[in-house]
């Protein structure tokens, strides 16, 4: 059977010409970089190069570029490392309804130890309101963590003018950027935040490697304490290999935006409408606000996701649900319940999500292919009349 | 996620779908925390299950197990159904994930709350 995958908020494959890079750093360039021979000044010599890449893609300078394992630890890093360095300050947070998990559950784990956190609504978009952390500011905040690009429904949150806001009271400002790198163009002196998460594996990177940019005289707390590397904010012997590939990643992410970001787009509404024209009761949810352009968050009366994720499954199409149920949870997604859905609306959602390797071809098979799927599922639906 | 070839069949083929016009119990059942929901429709005569019918809207797991129960209540006696539990909806299915235990429990409080006035 052919295999499509349709999945690419979850990960995305790698580059082949990531690997080609990544190679040599395993099999010939395999120094520590802390090294001062030969072999450890070539790992040093490609960690560099990696990170003046990753800086420019996100429009900052290198040295504030900070090497870690992944989005989850770059989460954990700003948050923690702020919490930690401020707590003369206050212990009060500011963050949303629809954080990632990693975000989301270090708040909760920071309320267990005695922090204060705001959980700011947002509307049926799932858009924050700025104003909303403004009126939230209080005098022993130390910390505004919110997303730049949910990973469910892809809505781009304004960070700009929530970094104005956190800038003009005097408050550290971080946001996780792990799904929106590389797939919009961002600066983050414009959006005016010390701390954004990324993560290699979500733009066609090497799985176990991410950053942390960390504004210039941004004070942070390490989480490892050892060697003193990445500068004594990460300790810990580099991934050299991983973050190699991680800045190739970049590289062509960077080179190819502009040009990616239009195709992509186009295709995922054009997938959009075509699906709306052949289904009844369906919706695409955050279709109203600025969204990522691979994002496509689907809900479908009638059908259950599991079910449509495991039917198209067995055709070889791979998407997930928008609620958390195959991943164990019984739950409904936080995300489509904080933009306002009902459980029943919630475990019919449908996660679409493609990439720049994504080929219109693809994207054609699950058109061709869902709605017999809904069909077949609204069916055996006790309440589904046509 | 680590469905059984006889589940996966049974959730793309499922066996007894339908209504029962004139059924003589008619049940809903719902998991209000998953949002799964089975009605199941029976027809007894005697001390016999005559014919059973399902509607489903749920995950895999939950289609699968209510196909599978409600085809083997056919033609059983009322009282040797009202034994059938979820473990044996589970084994006979090749087993559910942790996670998806709850659904064949759905598929047996179906059956149970059917023929509770048999």
């Amino acid at each position: 059977m052919k295999h499509i995958y349709l999945d690419n908020n979850a990960t995305t494959s790698m580059r082949p010409e990531v690997l080609e890079a990544m190679t040599p750093y395993f099999l010939e360039n395999y120094g520590n970089a802390s090294s001062i021979h030969w072999y450890g000044q070539e790992a040093k010599a490609a960690i560099d190069d990696a990170r003046s890449q990753v800086g420019r893609l996100i429009g900052a300078r290198a040295t504030d570029i900070v090497f870690l394992s992944g989005g989850t630890e770059a989460d954990n890093f700003a948050i923690r490392g702020i919490v930690e360095s401020q707590k003369s300050k206050g212990r009060h947070i500011i963050t949303s309804g629809i954080e990632h998990h990693a975000v989301m559950n270090t708040c909760k784990d920071l309320e267990k130890q005695g922090c204060e956190v705001t959980w700011l609504p947002v509307g049926r978009y799932g858009m924050l309101e700025p104003e909303q952390v403004r009126e939230a500011i209080r005098p022993d905040t130390v910390l505004v963590t919110i997303m730049h690009a949910n990973n469910e429904i892809g809505t781009i949150q304004p960070i700009e003018q929530i970094g104005q806001i956190a800038e003009e009271a005097g408050v550290y400002f971080h946001s996780d950027g792990v799904q929106a790198t590389g797939k919009i163009p961002l600066d983050v002196k414009a959006l005016k935040v010390h701390l954004y998460s990324m993560s290699a594996h979500k733009l066609h990177g090497p799985k176990g490697v991410g950053a942390l940019y960390v504004r210039r005289g941004t004070p942070i707390k390490p989480l490892m304490t050892g060697g003193g590397h990445e500068r004594n904010r990460r300790s810990g012997t580099e991934n050299v290999a991983g973050i190699v590939g991680f800045g190739a990643a970049a590289r062509l992410a960077r080179e190819g935006l502009a040009e990616h970001m239009v195709r992509i787009g186009e295709m995922r509404d054009d997938m959009e409408a075509r699906l709306k024209a052949s289904l009844s009761h369906i919706h695409v949810n955050g279709e109203e606000a600025p969204r990522l352009p691979n994002t496509s968050n689907i809900m479908v009366d009638y059908a259950e996701g599991e079910g449509m994720v495991i039917s198209l499954d067995l055709k070889g199409i791979a998407v997930s649900t928008g609620s958390a149920c195959s991943s164990g949870s019984m739950e409904p997604s936080h995300v489509l319940t904080a933009i306002g859905k009902t459980p029943d609306e919630g475990f019919g959602s449908l996660r679409i999500s493609l990439s720049d390797l994504t080929i219109q071809k693809d994207v054609d098979c699950l058109v061709e292919v869902l709605p017999g799927i809904v069909e077949r599922l609204r069916a055996l639906s006790p309440y589904y009349k046509k | 996620m680590g469905y059984s070839e006889k589940l996966l069949d049974y959730f793309e083929n499922p066996r007894c779908v339908g209504e029962i016009p004139g059924a003589d119990a008619t049940v809903e059942v719902s998991n209000p925390v998953c949002g799964d929901v089975i009605k199941l429709w029976v027809k007894v005569s005697g001390d016999r299950v005559l014919d059973a019918k399902f509607k489903a809207q749920g995950c895999t797991a939950a289609i699968a197990t209510s196909s599978f129960a409600t085809e083997m209540l056919i033609g059983m006696e009322v009282e040797q159904a009202r034994q059938i539990t979820r473990e044996e909806i589970a084994d006979a299915l090749g087993g559910l994930p942790a996670s998806k235990i709850h659904c064949s429990v759905l598929a047996s409080d179906a059956i149970q709350a059917a023929l509770k006035d048999f």
